[in-house]
């Protein structure tokens, strides 16, 4: 059954599909929280206009940093991308990432949407305003976040679990910009206006909405985008049904999260790296990436999509992107006291 | 004759007490042996000490004049060179009888191993079967397969344990007969172990009778049967019932229901009382005899009854009658002794005996 | 004395055994002893805004989610067993083997088609509401995305490892036991409950364990649910709270669950030593069921069938062939590639480290051992994730170290050796299902009586022969059902696979869950169909080889 030979042979097997050390020649490597689907074909672009190669895993980003972490100076990775400013500061925090300067981010990345020492740069911007169901809600009775707590929308509002980076961003922005106080006496309003208990993802918030077990959802845009260019007809109805309102505009703005990248500490093709974060702030990467995402480019004047387009142009909050992440534990708890599930 | 096998003050134990303790005993080449007692007295631990599965907490066991078990060393049984046949026969079900008589004989040319499993094959009366696999066979077939594959290697010592347990009654006594048959004709050395006499008896050259642990008594079976060594040994031997008997002034035995019927143990002083072995055809029905006892119970076996007689102080004794002598039960019939073999022991509570005296030597009248 | 020497060899090689089982044990263990090893780091006051919060519904969901599962799939597992095995109804033949098909669909999958399915705005409510004219709020509908809900996900795919193990042990029964029990005036129903049952318990009760622990380990499913559990704690606690000695005190609670399951799960076995005393079995007269009761054969495997695999693969194949913007390209062929090679590579190590430890205890049943082996398989109940980082931790460590030491004596660097290597992974996987073939081969053994081994040791086989001539041959069944379990399980993998996989290295489950974690739920099915249809394969052949090796004793 297991003969030594066949055992030898079956290691040699192992250890040939080992690509463990990947560094000599033209590459670089990325550790990517951001889905293969949504970042491949613009890696691709990119090899095949520089003939440097990307390697590339993707996978959850408090992984990937503890991955990180735990490899040290040995990481193969080069670059870390993430999907929100939160998990890079984290990041940056944790010490696997470095500085770097390059003029072509400098011009390109408002310098809110980058690390002011230069440790990661975002690349596009995810927005979770207010979607409303057409006809059921005017846009006139909406106005801001905060104002969501109001008993006017007492089981009228679908909104994921508390378990989810973007609902804990948004109430880190909220604790940032209120005080952790008024923040936790607003959620425990804000929940008893649930229609249901939490579950599923945001487009299960907008269908809630659209099927009329609630006329508010909370949820980010790339999703609505997703599904009014579905190939699935249910999913494009569900979706026409309901319209963005962007909250908070006399005010701080709607609340945005970034996806962005940073060089790691342990980059051994530190060159070919930045290259690889410059060429993502090109105007045409944005374009992709704002496209086939359904974000809003990082890098102000970039073409948008139509659809993007259609749901108007917003202000953006612009606190610290810092604060969403160091303020993240503080918003979990909060939203655990209010008995957000 | 060298002995083939040699067990020296042997004890076996797990975590406790030894459940083998002290044992000693030697079988010469081509003898059968046989480890006799009931049930959980430590007679297949014995046996698995020599097969090699337990190791010893005291004494050494020689096998062809090899130390093959000390304290803290044991040979492995693979290369003790036995052969053993076990009581479920543990066949390999995933080989054919033959593939299960050659199992052991690896390593041997070709030609031999099929001559030799011809041979055995033969022997044990199995041609027919050599292509069919175990759950074919019957009971009695797997049971002889379980011995051919145990021979077949020409084991220095073969070791058999219960090995006919799961036989039927009436076909143990001729499979014990047999099998002594094989044994012999292949002049191989044996050891069985089993609770039955009878089948030690059939099969078996030297008997040890194993009681709590200890080796009670290594003899032939006609001794065994006449000489017990102990009380142990007399009631678990043959039928049997111990009586209380006193010692008289002039060291005779005195018995309840009869006159003296022997010498008392050596050092048994008058006034003692002893225990006295009375088997079946030490009582004699007899019409005109003046001693008469009341039938408490029979059996009847064909051609003899076997009544259980009662006797005055409370005990009962019993008696082998041709069975043209029909009593019932509650009836009063006429016996008398002829004690040919006079077994008697002291009793333990006999202040005046020394135990360890009387012990080893029961008088024998 | 000329052999002497050889005694030595032996008692080494005994050993060996023993030191090797401990040495493997502690190999294995060390991730989830990793883990634990964050219990001495102080997590600060989260503690005492856990139990104040979230910790009761973490316990209590979970204990819910248990007993669910647990009554789940005893209902569809131990009946459909009994009626596969010993019944003749119609159909029975391709129930036999269909019945274990679900094992081949990963729960989140399963969760994710049955929310597409009875969501409101799924097509079953609404078909209900144009049929009848409902709005919202006009009729009540069961909220599949519940604890019930998981429960019942969860159930439709576990059961399949109580009607495995069930099944092997009702086939394994001698028949002259039951014969027995209806001579003595019992009917067929009664003789099952007096007596089958009873006998099959501890198989019963190890396939129930093997579900209750995926249970316990499952994320997808109740994160997709909104269900918190202990395994959603974990996460929120990790990453929401940025907290990981509170998250690793978490999993430390987890495990203590884990060993009470296996206590328990030992316990049972340990009453019966269930090595059969019948020699022969015949062939299995099956009770004709006629009329209704055949009809309500059908219908009760059936369900299993229908809701355990055939609507959710066919959810797949819909969303494959009408919506789904992703095809079966030339790319998928690397998936499966992949797929197959750690499935394969997984599951043959699996079953030679599960051999190794299990013959190693039934050689030297001493506490050490016996310790040993139950420490190996405590990673089945660990969330990948967290087995992930406890694997990442430690090899990283040590290619630190020698890469540090060899720069400091040699000036050379070794780089990352295990780290980041098919090796790492697979490493993980060992720890995540040596549990599986475990059970499996521990099962096989048992039922091989020790005479067996004594005969081949008086017939001249050391230790380590008689495994491989008698042992093996006579495990084959047990063997192959190890073999399939873990490549089955490997194939739905997915935490550890996305953690420690190699650059540029994708296995079906991670693209079918990258697209799935963004609610592309239709164009993750091809992947996950794709999953179901080499996961088949293997679940086909597990069948026949359970069959064969019944008729074959």
């Amino acid at each position: 059954m297991f003969k030594q030979k066949q055992l030898l042979l079956g290691m040699a097997f192992m250890l040939g599909l080992t690509p463990a050390m990947v560094s000599a020649g033209q590459e670089v490597n990325l550790y990517s929280a951001r889905k293969e689907k949504l970042i491949k074909p613009l890696l691709d672009k990119f090899s095949s206009r520089t003939g440097i190669k990307v390697n590339l895993v993707t996978g959850k980003a408090d992984a990937l940093l503890k991955k990180l972490q735990s490899e040290g100076i040995n990481s193969p990775a080069d670059i870390l991308l993430t999907t929100d400013a939160g998990r890079l500061h984290r990041a940056k925090s944790a010490g696997v990432t470095q500085p770097f300067f390059s003029d072509k981010l400098k011009k390109a990345i408002p310098s809110q949407y980058r690390d002011a020492s230069g440790h990661w740069y975002g690349l596009s911007l995810r927005a979770r305003p207010i979607m409303y169901v057409k006809g059921r809600v005017n846009p006139s009775e909406l106005s801001t976040y905060e104002a969501l707590a109001d008993s006017k929308w007492k089981r009228r509002i679908c909104i994921r679990s508390s378990s989810n980076i973007y609902n804990q961003s948004l109430i880190a922005s909220m604790i940032s910009a209120n005080g952790e106080k008024a923040t936790e006496n607003w959620a425990k309003k804000f929940v008893k206006n649930f229609a249901r208990p939490p579950k599923g993802g945001d487009r299960d918030q907008i269908k809630g909405a659209a099927s009329g077990q609630c006329d508010i959802a909370v949820a980010n845009t790339y999703y609505l985008a997703g599904m009014l260019n579905s190939k699935d007809k249910k999913q494009r109805s569900a979706a026409n049904k309901v319209a963005v309102f962007w909250p908070n505009q006399n005010g701080r703005g709607a609340h945005v999260n970034v996806s962005g990248a940073a060089l790691t500490k342990s980059a051994k093709n530190r060159h070919n790296a930045v290259k690889l974060i410059e060429f993502l702030a090109e105007p045409e990467s944005q374009l992709w990436y704002a496209q086939k995402n359904g974000e809003y480019p990082a890098r102000p004047g970039v073409k948008m999509s139509s659809t993007l387009l259609s749901w108007g142009k917003f202000k953006a909050d612009n606190l610290n992107l810092v604060n969403l992440g160091t303020l993240n534990p503080k918003a979990v708890m909060l939203m655990d006291r209010s008995g957000w599930k | 004759m060298s002995a083939q096998l040699k067990v020296k003050n042997v004890s076996v134990a797990y975590d406790g007490p030894p459940v083998v303790n002290d044992v000693s005993f030697s079988l010469d080449a081509g003898k059968i042996g046989c480890l006799l007692g009931p049930s959980g007295c430590g007679k297949t631990s014995l046996l698995r000490a020599i097969a090699g599965f337990e190791p010893l907490v005291a004494g050494e066991i020689i096998l062809h004049g090899k130390k093959v078990s000390v304290v803290g060393d044991t040979v492995p049984p693979e290369i003790r060179q036995i052969g053993m046949v076990f009581q479920d026969f543990a066949l390999f079900p995933h080989l054919s009888v033959k593939q299960n008589i050659a199992f052991g004989m690896r390593g041997k040319a070709k030609a031999i191993i099929a001559k030799r499993i011809d041979d055995l094959l033969e022997l044990m009366g199995l041609k027919e079967f050599g292509e069919q696999y175990p759950h074919e066979l019957s009971g009695g077939q797997q049971q002889r397969v379980a011995l051919a594959r145990a021979m077949a290697p020409k084991p220095e010592i073969l070791l058999l344990d219960e090995p006919f347990s799961s036989m039927d009654a009436e076909l143990r006594e001729q499979l014990a007969y047999d099998i002594r048959g094989v044994l012999k004709q292949d002049g191989i050395t044996a050891i069985l172990v089993t609770h039955d006499q009878i089948e030690a008896f059939a099969m078996a050259d030297e008997i040890g009778v194993i009681g709590e642990g200890r080796l009670r008594q290594w003899d032939v079976a006609y001794e065994l049967y006449h000489r017990p060594a102990d009380i142990m040994v007399s009631e678990f031997i043959g039928l049997g019932v111990m009586v209380s008997g006193l010692v008289l002034e002039n060291r005779q035995i005195s018995l309840p229901f009869d006159g003296t019927i022997g010498p008392a143990p050596f050092s048994c002083e008058a006034g003692c009382t002893v225990k006295v072995l009375l088997r079946p055809d030490d009582i004699i029905h007899d019409d005109t005899s003046p001693l008469t006892l009341e039938i408490e119970d029979r059996a009847f076996r064909g051609a003899e009854f076997l009544y259980t007689l009662k006797i005055p102080n409370g005990g009962k004794i019993l008696c082998l009658v041709q069975s043209h002598h029909d009593h019932k039960i509650g009836e009063k019939i006429g016996v008398r002794l002829d004690v040919q073999h006079l077994t008697s022991f002291p009793e333990v509570d006999c202040a005046a005996c020394d135990l360890s005296q009387c012990k080893s030597h029961p008088t024998q009248g | 004395m000329e052999k002497a020497p050889k005694t030595n060899r032996s008692k080494l090689s005994g050993n060996w055994w023993s030191v090797g089982t401990s040495a493997m044990a502690a190999i294995f263990s060390i991730p989830v002893l990793v883990v634990l090893g964050f219990l001495f780091v102080p997590a600060g006051e989260i503690w005492s805004h856990l139990v104040d919060t979230v910790l009761k519904d973490y316990v209590l969901n979970s204990l819910s989610l248990m007993l669910g599962v647990a009554l789940g799939s005893l209902l569809l597992g131990v009946g459909t067993a009994w009626l596969a095995s010993m019944c003749s109804f119609t159909g029975r033949g391709i129930f036999e083997w269909m019945l274990l098909l679900p094992l081949a669909i990963p729960a989140y999958i399963i969760a994710y088609t049955y929310t597409g399915m009875l969501d409101f705005s799924g097509p079953v409510q609404s078909a209900l509401r144009e049929a009848y004219g409902w709005g919202y709020g006009d009729y009540w509908f069961p909220e599949i995305r519940s604890l019930w809900g998981a429960a019942l996900m969860l159930s439709l795919v576990l059961y399949p490892y109580v009607y495995l193990l069930t099944r092997a042990a009702f086939l394994n029964q001698s028949l002259c036991v039951l014969d027995v029990s209806r001579t003595l005036g019992n009917g067929v129903w009664r003789s099952f409950f007096t007596v089958a049952l009873p006998l099959a318990r501890p198989s019963i009760v190890a396939g129930l364990s093997l579900a209750l622990m995926e249970t316990l380990a499952d994320y997808g499913t109740v994160q997709y649910f909104g269900v918190s559990t202990f395994t959603t704690g974990i996460f929120r606690t990790w990453y929401g709270l940025d907290n990981a000695p509170a998250a690793a005190q978490l999993s430390a609670m987890l495990l203590m669950f884990v060993l009470i399951l296996i206590m328990l799960e030992k316990n049972s076995r340990k009453k019966s030593r269930y090595h059969n005393t019948s020699q022969r079995h015949q062939a299995i007269n099956r009770i004709p069921l006629k009329g209704w009761k055949n009809f309500a054969a059908v219908l009760y495997c059936g369900v299993a069938v229908l809701f355990g695999f055939l609507l959710p693969a066919g959810q797949l194949v819909i969303w494959t062939f009408t919506i789904s913007e992703e095809s079966i390209d030339g790319a998928f062929f690397d998936l499966i590639y992949h797929t197959l090679l750690l499935g394969g590579l997984a599951s043959f190590f699996a079953l030679l480290f599960a051999l190794f430890l299990g013959y190693g205890q039934r050689l030297h049943n001493n506490p050490i051992v016996r310790l040993s082996v139950r420490l190996s398989g405590m990673g089945y109940a660990v969330p990948g994730t967290v087995v992930a980082v406890g694997v990442i931790i430690p090899f990283a460590w040590l290619d630190n170290t020698l890469d540090g030491w060899m720069r400091s004596q040699f000036d050379y660097s070794t780089g990352l050796i295990l780290s980041g290597s098919l090796f790492a992974l697979l490493f993980a996987y060992l720890v995540r299902f040596l549990a599986v073939s475990l059970q499996t081969v521990e099962a096989g053994l048992g039922r091989i009586k020790p005479s067996m081994d004594e005969a081949g040791r008086s017939l001249g086989y050391s230790p380590n022969e008689v495994l491989r001539f008698i042992h093996l041959p006579m495990l084959r069944g047990s063997l192959l059902t190890a073999l399939l379990l873990v490549f089955v399980d490997v194939l739905k993998e997915l935490p550890a696979t996305l953690i420690l996989r190699p650059f540029n290295f994708n296995t079906l489950a991670v693209r079918a869950y990258e697209l799935a974690a963004d609610e592309r739920l239709a164009d993750a099915a091809p992947a996950s169909l794709a999953i179901v249809a080499v996961g088949i394969i293997p679940v086909i052949l597990l069948s026949y080889s359970i069959t064969r090796s019944r008729q074959s004793k």
